[in-house]
Parts: structure tokens; sequence; C-alpha cells
């Protein structure tokens, strides 16, 4: 289906909630963009915009009339594919019930490039491999992701070094270009499943203009990635440089508190916890969100086999930039700077890389 | 020692040091599942729940608050005889509590300004944690101790595992709520990335910094975080004094606090 133009995104929503899709988009709540559930369009953050820096992010008004004029939020894609945390099984005696995991289907409003980007990396984390991940997969295809080209990247954003962004390019059901004067939106199907609903709702066909202007957003928007990471040979620079004393100079500022890889939108890394019931003989086991900057991720035998900063920062940026191309055959990392605006003490992943040339 | 009592269930005890109460009114504050815990434990001596005070041994006790004056000395080492498992529970009893401000000055000074007849006062120089005196089989962090983890560590002993009480920074907690940093977002100073988890992230979520109430996270780096948080617009005195609260004398709250301390000197020095 070729591309339309949709001047509201009303009956968008409303069509995917009468499919019984959730429907999660960006809110402005505490200062911060969420991805939270929203009604309709007047619940986005019309007119505002961030500023992001490392270890810093302000929301505050554009100016403008946007819907999305603001960059990658705290939230990822993450939360809806692997919860922070879910129950593995319970055990009553004898019996052992793995409960369903609930997977309710959920459309993404406003995801971005690097969050698609993001997914394909989980996709051949827990799909790939001889034991894929069935509640991953059915949280996976329960979801409806309706993509937005980035207009506005963020200070911390350097998607056009990872190969990631800022234009929506596959991966996505439907993919939205926000455009002003008069206000609309070029939208185009990713496959079937989101070329059936364009249909349904109200569009023009998009004239040569409105491709041209939805080019002209994503050419700007790569002009003005706030960072850059130099990847040329880079999985093999790593991977030289486990002696290097940048190591220990970051580790001087690092807080192990394992910020960046909660807000990374690639981290998967969960740990396991049984539990006893106090009364009634239950016992079970969870799964929760870990990372490696925790002591308790690498014991063994007692002891920490990664006890010290450097060695958990050196493990990580390793992990993201070198070996998890040995592991997936992609790079771990895909540019969202998320890790850089949410350490709070503004430790920037593209320095620390720059450093170890 | 065979403390088990009436058919085979084990006796639980709970006692008090120096302290305000609040961690071990954290177990009757258990009232979905306390009549569970009763129905696994008979709970023998709790005098804050029951003044019917049931003789030792006993085979899970809970001990609350920090050794200030000489009969707490003898006290606590009772307490563990008759104890085959002790564990601690909040600030006062794993770090000496608020009180162990008083490690910081003259108590004899404080005390002749307080009371009127101060020699009938028998205090301690310093108030410490129980593990100072006798071995401790677990501790229990918090300013007060959070309920759900109260409950994990008597389900842990009552099975004889490991509690689940992870030592890691509140920020893990933080972004599993799904709260946003108030640090990077609002500019709040906030203890969270050096602080252990265990609360819940629950001042976070109600957009402020974290006190510290759970000590010093398993490895924490308060120099690097405190050079972010003069850059958030935090004196030197204040510096000083979000270190020196619950857990002033915890070893690395305890260094990062007089750190601060010894900068403010130069500070005052340097003062025209």
């Amino acid at each position: 289906m070729d591309a339309v133009v949709i001047r509201s995104l009303d009956p968008l929503i409303g069509e995917l909630r009468s499919r019984g899709y959730t429907v999660v988009g960006p809110v402005s709540r505490d200062e911060v963009i969420r991805m939270s559930e929203i009604d309709a369009e007047s619940d986005l953050p019309a007119g505002l915009t961030d500023e992001q820096a490392p270890g810093r992010y302000r929301l505050g008004p554009a100016g403008d009339g946007m819907f999305f004029g603001f960059a990658a939020s705290p939230d990822s894609a993450k939360r809806f594919t692997q919860p922070p945390s879910r129950t593995l099984f319970r055990m009553h005696g004898e019996t052992v019930e793995e409960p369903e995991e609930p997977a309710p289907k959920v459309a993404l409003l406003g995801i971005r490039a690097c969050d698609l980007a993001a997914l394909a990396v989980q996709d051949r984390v827990f799909l790939g491999g001889r034991h894929p991940d069935p509640g991953y997969r059915r949280r996976r295809e329960n979801l409806f992701l309706v993509a937005v080209n980035c207009a506005v990247p963020g200070g911390t954003c350097f998607c056009v070094s990872m190969g990631t962004g800022p234009r929506a390019t596959s991966g996505y059901d439907l993919a939205l270009t926000e455009l002003a004067g008069p206000h609309r939106f070029v939208a185009e199907a990713g496959g079937e499943r989101g070329a059936e609903i364009l249909r349904l709702l109200p569009h023009d066909p998009a004239t040569e203009a409105d491709l041209h202007a939805a080019r002209e957003v994503s050419r700007c928007a790569a002009e003005h990635m706030g960072r850059s990471v130099d990847t040329d040979g880079i999985k093999e620079r790593v991977a030289s440089a486990p002696e290097s004393p940048q190591w220990q100079e970051v580790a001087s500022r690092c807080l192990t508190c394992a910020n960046c890889t909660m807000v990374c939108p690639t981290c998967f890394c969960t740990t396991v916890e049984d539990f006893t019931d106090l009364g009634d003989g239950t016992a079970g086991r969870t799964e929760r969100w870990d990372s490696c900057f925790t002591l308790g991720f690498t014991e063994v035998g007692g002891a920490p086999v990664r006890g010290s900063g450097a060695a958990r920062y050196r493990q990580w940026l390793t992990h993201k930039f070198s070996t998890w191309f040995d592991q997936f055959g992609t790079s771990g990392c895909i540019g969202c700077g998320r890790c850089i605006t949410w350490c709070p003490v503004g430790i920037d992943v593209t320095e620390e890389l720059a450093k170890l040339r | 020692m065979g403390a088990t009592g009436r058919d085979g269930v084990p006796r639980l005890a709970v006692w008090k040091f120096a302290s305000c109460d609040g961690c071990q009114l954290t177990l009757l504050d258990c009232e979905d599942e306390l009549l569970s815990v009763a129905a696994r434990v008979e709970i023998a001596y709790f005098l804050e729940a029951s003044s019917a005070a049931g003789p030792g041994p006993y085979d899970l006790s809970l001990v609350e608050g920090s050794i200030s004056t000489p009969d707490d000395l003898e006290r606590i080492r009772h307490v563990r005889r008759v104890s085959r498992r002790l564990v601690t529970i909040g600030a006062c009893a794993t770090a000496g509590g608020i009180q162990a401000l008083r490690d910081f000055a003259d108590v004899r000074e404080f005390a002749s300004v307080v009371y009127a007849r101060p020699e009938y006062v028998a205090t301690l120089d310093r108030s410490t944690p129980i593990s100072a005196h006798v071995p401790v089989d677990f501790e229990l962090r918090g300013c007060p101790i959070d309920r759900r983890q109260l409950l994990e560590v008597v389900a842990a002993f009552l099975a004889g595992r490991r509690p689940v009480v992870p030592p890691h920074s509140v920020c893990v907690e933080c972004k599993a709520r799904g709260n946003p940093c108030v640090m990077v977002a609002h500019g709040t100073p906030c203890l969270g990335p050096v602080t252990q988890a265990g609360c819940g992230a629950l001042c976070p979520a109600f957009n402020r910094g974290c006190y510290g109430c759970f000590g010093p996270m398993e490895s924490p780096n308060a120099r690097a975080l405190n050079r972010q948080l003069r850059e958030l617009g935090m004196s030197t005195p204040e510096l000083v004094r979000v270190y020196r609260t619950f857990n002033a004398t915890d070893e690395p709250f305890l260094r990062a606090g007089d750190a601060a301390a010894d900068e403010a000197a130069r500070e005052a020095g340097d003062a025209p």
C-alpha cells in the first residue's frame, strides 16, 4: 500500500482499541515523557520537547504544536516484551504449576527507529538459538508497532553511527512522519497488518510534496545527532583493550548503580529468585531484571567473579560493542543514548569508546 | 540447641534495644500475613505484642535496636545465648541507628545540658550495631525495615534457606518500578545510587530523593556521587548531613560523611 496522509491520530487510536489493543503512547508525567496508556491524541504531549545531555533530562515547551517533538524517553519497548519480573513456576507439594504468562495486546504508538532496532536485537536474543522463550514470543506477537520517525534527536542520540535511524525502515506495522503546516502525518504500512488498518482510516493519498517533506524530516534529524561513535573496527578495538587503564579511570566515576543497563532497550539479563511461602507450603521461582553491574550477577561459591567496578564496566561495554557480535551476530548497542542521559553521573559511552582508541 | 516448642513449632522472640520500636511494629503491621506467621511459629517472646513472655531458648530471635548502655552489653549476650538464629532488624541494630550521631560528639556534654542529674544516666560513649558484640546470622536493613523483606527473612529462616535480600542499589528497584530518575530528570539530589535496595524505591516514586535509610549498597562509590551532588547545588555541610542520618557510622557512609566534613572544615578555614 502506498503512503497516505492522515490528519488526526484519533481514528487510528480508535481502530486499534476496537481491535482489543491497549494503546500506549508518550505522555508527559512528572516532567518526563513516559510510555503510558492513551485514549486519544489529546493525551499526547503536544508542544513539548526534551533537552538531553549526559546525566541530564529536562522537558520544556517547544513553541510548536507538534506531538512528537522529543527524542527517546526513558521507556523503551523492553518493559512490554520483557517485564521487570515474572513468575516462572509455583509448586505445592509435588504439584508444579507454570502460570500462563499474560501477553496483553498492546499497540505502541510513537516508538522510534532505535527502538525497532532494539526489538530486532531482542528477537535474536529471545527467539534465536535452541531455546526460544515462548513467553517473549507471545508478548512480542501481541505488540502492534506504530513508529514515528524522529524529527528532533536528543543530545545523546547516535543512531546514525549505529546505522539504526533516524528513519524507521523495517520492523513496524505503521510508520508515521509528523509534518507541520498544516499539521498532518505521512503514514506508511510495514506489512499487511498495518495496511489493513490504514485502509480503514480517513486518508488522502500522499503527494510528492508530502513525501519530500517527510524525507526532509529524516534528513535534518540525521544531521542533528548529539553524539557519534566511530564504529570502524569497533568489535576488534574493544576486544583488544582488556588491560586498558581506561577501565580503572571510568570505574572511579561509575556508581555501579546499574541504571545504564536498566534503561538499555537491549540489556536482557535476569536473575531468578526462589521463594517459599510462610504458611501453606507453596514454593516458587520468579525471574527479574538483573544487571552485570550487581555483584550477585557473577556470584559463584559465595564471591563475585567481577568484584571491581572496572571489571563490571569493562564487561558491559565489551559485551555491547564486541562480544555481542560473536553471540548474536549484531551490535548490542542501537544508539538511543539512554545509558548516557540516565546515568546519574553522566558517563558517556561514546566518550569511553573514543578513549579506548 | 533444641529450642522447638509445642507440637514442633519453631519459637520466635522479638527483642528491643535502643530504638523507636518501628521495626518490630513492622511485624504487627503484616496484617494479611500475621495469621500465617502465627500458625507457623510460636511467638514466644514479643513484649510489644504480648506481656506473656515465654522462656527460652528460641529458634529465631529478631533483634531491634543498638547497643547504647552498659546494661545492653550484658543483655545482648543473654539474647545470643538463648537464640538458635539471631537476625538483627533495622538501622539501629545493623548500623547503630540515628543515635550513633553521638559518636561524632561528646555524649557527656549532651547529658549535662539535657538532664538535671546527668550522673543518673548510664550510657555508653558510642551507639553500636549488634554485630559489634555478638555473632549475627543475618542483618535486615532499613529505617524502618520493609514488611515484605521481613516476611521473606522469616520464611527463609523457617525453610532453612538464604533470604532473598539483594544488596544492589535502589536504582534497580526504581527502574523496575518505572520511576523516572529524580536526579537526572529533576536535578533532585538522591542517595539511591549508593544505597541498598529494599524499600521498593519509595521516596523516588513520590519524586523525592533517596535518604539512604537502607544503608550503603554492595559497592558504593560515594566519592563519584558526591561530585554530582555538588553539581546539583548541594553544599558541603549538606553533604555531611545526608550521610549522617540513620546509618551514619556504617563504614562507607562514615567515610563519605567524614570526607565532606573535612572539606567543610577546610572551607571554614579558608573563609575570610
